[in-house]
């Protein structure tokens, strides 16, 4: 255990403690612009964090009926968005565990928090639930597809999976502009809306029966396991921002030694990237409105659509 | 030595079928007859194993039984080896699993006989070393499972299952036997060394890879041949069908690879382009098809049907790099493929055991009546929880592995010239994910009615959970499909020696990687590590959970369901099986599967009962077999008229039919 290796790790703590402490402040911030593009006021930016405490000090009241998957899968469902929020380069590449999953597999690891949570919106046994889980899977079975044909575009450009190889080809430059990361950017912003259930797929402020998504899957979950849900879900979102930035403008993050300076750079930036587009998100879901369930898979299948063809583009022009 | 040993263990699970025609008839038959199963399959699991760890060479082994003159021939070699570890893994879990199970069957003397047999034909169509023992085994096996299809005979829908697996069996077993006719070809040596050494040329290779597509396909369940295997898997009893699905559907799968890949030496590219076309569509198919099932077992039929594809896609791909000579490629996508065979053998029998124990525990195979099970049965809850997470390709568990390796494989696509290929890759891609984003969805929609919410019917209610051995099996299986998932590096170098055979090459070293990972071609191109993401999980997890019970509060309330207000009391008040895959059904299922719903709802003031009946055709019976059964129809209603002729003429009709084959007999030379 020598110095390098607890500075890694110290590296790698931070992303974990960034992302966490991060991700209440972008859904905090996505609300704020969102109220303000509506005329309202708005809650505070740190709402969030407060509704989150005030959650983690409630008691939890669970159904008589309701089983140990319930109860356990608020923190699974928090462990797998954190671990892969975590495992997504923000502000600096080739941190100490980054190998340890590649963009495959962090989409899988959002599958798994989405499995449970799914199976815990069916577990007391009621029609909300029910509803929630079966079309919150409907929409991942959509959104899957396109988000692995987005990971197989730039994969494919970038000729690897793993994230930090990804953003370091990219920030080369090497690549230059590409008709496939247009189409595969395209395809991802799709995804993610579906993903983090904002409009037009889901309303995530909604509370009318028949047009919850997310939200009717975790109806009956209250105190701490909802205050779970919740900061997963702000993760989530986070995650998703975290990616694109390393993604699609990968600029500014630390890529060599982790010094100070690049270290601090690498943050500043990320923290301007994901700004920007939690300032983004709110203009979009306000010009929009939501669309009947079965419209999603005209949305989801242009995403779809778009992804396969800059797959198809790619597999065709290496020849060329 | 091993292969010595693999011999003797087929001769005593023939011994123990004699047994259990002898001892069938006494109430306490099964406990010996399985227990003996068990001890004989763990002798042939570790022989096996033995082989592959120590790297064996290949051992031959003559015996003067079959063909006089001829003899027959076995052989062990490490792709023998693997299958025989499958199938012998998969036959000691589920002979262990019925020592418990097996009590609740109520005629012993239509099953006991049969199954040492079906599992000693299964081993020794992997031993074999020649056309006519495989093909004898091949039957063998076939037969034997007829027989424990069709052992609940007093179901009608058994027999109708019985009659068409018969029906596929025979297909699949004359296209293998003309397969091997080509292969032998002129000199008529029916030894695969023989085979092996000598190369047909390309039309004839084309056809044997034809016909055994066909052959081993039908058997192991690939699109449009599988309709039989979700008839019949289901109509087993509950070993049985976790042995059809999870061994034997890997046994036809070895029968392909050792014809396509051993004996018929250097693929065409076109070769993989349709063992991936086939393969996609059965993988996409197979899961669309199981999300509409209602049956807890025919769903998980239908889910082989899904994972065999998988299967196809890896080694399509490893037939489509070898053509190329794209050796580590190959051995890539081949290890992938053979790591799904394992894993599969691994989930799909811990989901099989897991529907067995709720069939016996409840009565009931129609999830629409079950329910509220995860109080009920406690432990095969936990169990069967842990099989859905792995056939889902969910990390950190086995299933995902071997996908993630499959999507790895695919990346390395666009190098290939063929661009037949490249088209069709990409395309494969996309059905690959897509039938993993389904199979979640189908085994949230089997878990969540079957197991969670409240219980549908008074069976359900009333549930106990199942005995000791049952629980046994199925959390060894459970252990594995995790030790799978967080450890492959060690099953990747496991299997090397396996894949070096079949693809000329073999992955990297993975035990020595740093931290355990998986690491398939080099590090800065991808890897994974299981371990590491369990641990991460595992760490942040239980530390948020203290963290949150120790400084913020621990208080919980159990209080009465609060569904936004208007909680209804009544159990048909929660989301159906059909009603959780509505919207899905509603995406894809229509123009596919023709689905056709009716409702019928009386109007106010009538006092009738409201009726909602969906119909979902297979596309197979709808575009492919129906076409031919009437075809055939027509042609024998058209033929009709021979039947009624004179002697006369009838020997008109022979004499000219014999002139006509000598005529063509005497052109052909």
């Amino acid at each position: 255990m020598n110095l390098a290796m607890i500075w890694e790790l110290a590296a790698q703590a931070l992303q974990m403690l960034l992302v966490l402490a991060l991700a209440p402040l972008v859904l905090g911030v996505t609300r704020k612009i969102k109220a303000r593009l509506l005329r309202r006021i708005g809650p505070p930016t740190w709402q969030p964090y407060i509704d989150i405490w005030k959650l983690l000090h409630k008691e939890a009241v669970l159904a008589h009926n309701a089983s140990w998957l319930y109860r356990v899968t608020p923190y699974l469902l928090f462990a797998t968005t954190w671990v892969a929020a975590a495992l997504v380069p923000t502000y600096a590449i080739n941190l100490m565990f980054s190998w340890s999953a590649d963009l495959i597999a962090i989409v899988a690891l959002l599958a798994t928090g989405r499995f449970a949570l799914a199976l815990a919106g069916m577990d007391v046994g009621t029609a909300f639930g029910g509803i929630g889980s079966s079309r919150e899977m409907m929409i991942a079975s959509l959104a899957e597809p396109a988000m692995l044909l987005v990971v197989f575009s730039v994969a494919l450009i970038a000729g690897t999976t793993q994230l930090s190889t990804m953003a370091s080809i990219f920030i080369n430059g090497s690549v230059g502009l590409r008709v496939s990361l247009g189409l595969a950017l395209f395809a991802f912003v799709f995804v993610a809306i579906a993903e983090n259930a904002r409009i037009p797929v889901d309303n995530p402020a909604t509370h009318l029966e028949l047009t919850m998504v997310h939200e009717a899957m975790v109806l009956e979950y209250s105190g701490r396991h909802l205050a779970m849900i919740e900061a997963a879900a702000a993760l989530k979102l986070t995650l998703y921002f975290s990616l694109l930035a390393c993604l699609f403008v990968p600029f500014g993050m630390a890529t060599g030694d982790k010094n100070i300076d690049s270290v601090l750079i690498g943050l500043m930036t990320y923290l301007a990237k994901i700004l920007v587009l939690a300032v983004l998100l709110p203009i979009g879901e306000t010009s929009v409105a939501k669309m009947r369930v079965f419209r999603y898979p005209i949305f989801l299948g242009s995403a779809f659509a778009a992804a396969a063809l800059a797959v198809f583009l790619l597999f065709v022009s290496r020849s060329l | 030595m091993p292969a010595f040993v693999g011999l003797w263990c087929v001769a005593a699970l023939l011994g123990i079928a004699a047994a259990g025609v002898i001892l069938g008839r006494w109430s306490w038959s099964w406990a010996p007859i399985y227990f003996a199963s068990l001890v004989v399959s763990l002798a042939g699991l570790a022989a096996a194993f033995w082989h592959l760890w120590a790297g064996l060479p290949p051992e031959t082994l003559s015996l003067p039984v079959g063909l006089p003159g001829v003899g027959s021939k076995f052989r062990l070699d490490a792709l023998a080896a693997f299958f025989l570890l499958v199938a012998n893994l998969g036959g000691a879990m589920a002979s262990l699993y019925a020592l418990g199970y097996g009590r609740h069957e109520t005629s012993q003397l239509r099953v006991l006989p049969f199954y040492p047999a079906y599992l000693a034909g299964m081993n020794l169509v992997v031993l074999s070393d020649d056309a006519v023992s495989f093909l004898i085994a091949w039957e063998f096996m076939s037969l034997s499972s007829w027989a424990l299809v069709v052992s609940n005979h007093r179901a009608p829908e058994n027999i109708r299952a019985g009659y068409v697996y018969l029906l596929m069996a025979s297909i699949g077993t004359l296209t293998l036997v003309l397969a091997f006719g080509v292969l032998a070809g002129v000199t008529g040596d029916y030894s695969f060394a023989a085979m092996r050494a000598q190369h047909p040329d390309a039309v004839a290779a084309g056809l044997v890879f034809l016909l055994v597509l066909a052959g081993a396909g039908s058997k192991a369940g690939l699109v449009p041949l599988h309709i039989w295997l979700p008839l019949a898997h289901p109509a087993a009893p509950s070993h049985v069908s976790a042995l059809m699905s999870g061994v034997m559907t890997k046994i036809a799968i070895y029968g392909f690879i050792r014809i396509v890949f051993d004996l018929l030496g250097g693929p065409a590219w076109w070769w993989s382009l349709i063992v991936l076309g086939i393969g996609g569509a059965t993988a996409v198919l197979g899961v669309l098809y199981a999300l509409m099932q209602q049956d807890l077992k025919r769903l998980l039929a239908y889910s082989t049907v899904e994972n065999i594809g998988i299967v196809f896609i890896g080694l399509g791909l490893g037939l489509a790099f070898r053509a190329s000579n794209m050796a580590v490629p190959a051995a890539l996508a081949i290890t992938a493929a053979l790591l799904h065979v394992f894993n599969h053998m691994l989930f799909k029998s811990l989901l099989f055991f897991g529907a067995g124990a709720v069939v016996t525990a409840t009565g009931e195979r129609n999830m629409e009546n079950l329910g509220g099970l995860i109080h009920r049965l406690p432990r095969t809850a936990v169990a069967f929880l842990i099989g859905c997470a792995a056939v889902s390709a969910l990390p950190p568990l086995n299933g995902f592995v071997s996908e993630w390796l499959t999507f790895q494989a695919i990346l390395i696509g666009p190098e290939l010239p063929q661009w037949g290929l490249r088209f069709i890759i990409p395309a494969v891609g996309a059905m690959l994910a897509l039938s993993a984003a389904l199979a979640a969805a189908c085994f949230v929609k089997a878990y969540g009615i079957a197991f969670l919410g409240r219980p549908r019917s008074p069976a359900a209610e009333a549930a106990r959970e199942t005995d000791v051995f049952s629980l046994a099996a199925m959390f060894i299986l459970a252990a594995l499909c995790f030790a799978a998932g967080i450890l492959p590096g060690a099953a990747i170098d496991f299997i090397a020696p396996v894949v070096q055979g079949l693809a000329g090459a073999r992955l990297p070293v993975q035990i020595g990687q740093a931290w355990t990972s998986i690491v398939p071609i080099a590090s800065s191109r991808s890897s994974y590590n299981g371990l590491v993401i369990l641990s991460f999980l595992l760490a942040s997890g239980v530390i948020t959970a203290l963290v949150v019970h120790r400084f913020a509060t621990r208080a919980t309330r159990r209080s009465d369901i609060w569904d936004c207000g208007y909680p209804d009391a009544t159990p048909a008040a929660q989301y159906s099986g059909s009603s959780f895959a509505m919207p899905i059904r509603r995406v894809f299922g229509t123009t596919m599967f023709h689905v056709r719903e009716t409702i019928d709802m009386p109007r106010p003031g009538e006092t009738r009962a409201g009726h909602f009946h969906v119909k979902v055709t297979d596309p197979a019976w709808r575009w492919f077999y129906g076409p031919a059964a009437r075809a055939v129809l027509r042609a024998s209603a058209a033929l009709n008229w021979l039947q009624f002729l004179t002697i006369r003429r009838y020997l008109t009709l022979v004499f000219a039919t014999l002139v006509l084959l000598l005529m063509v007999v005497a052109a052909w030379r």
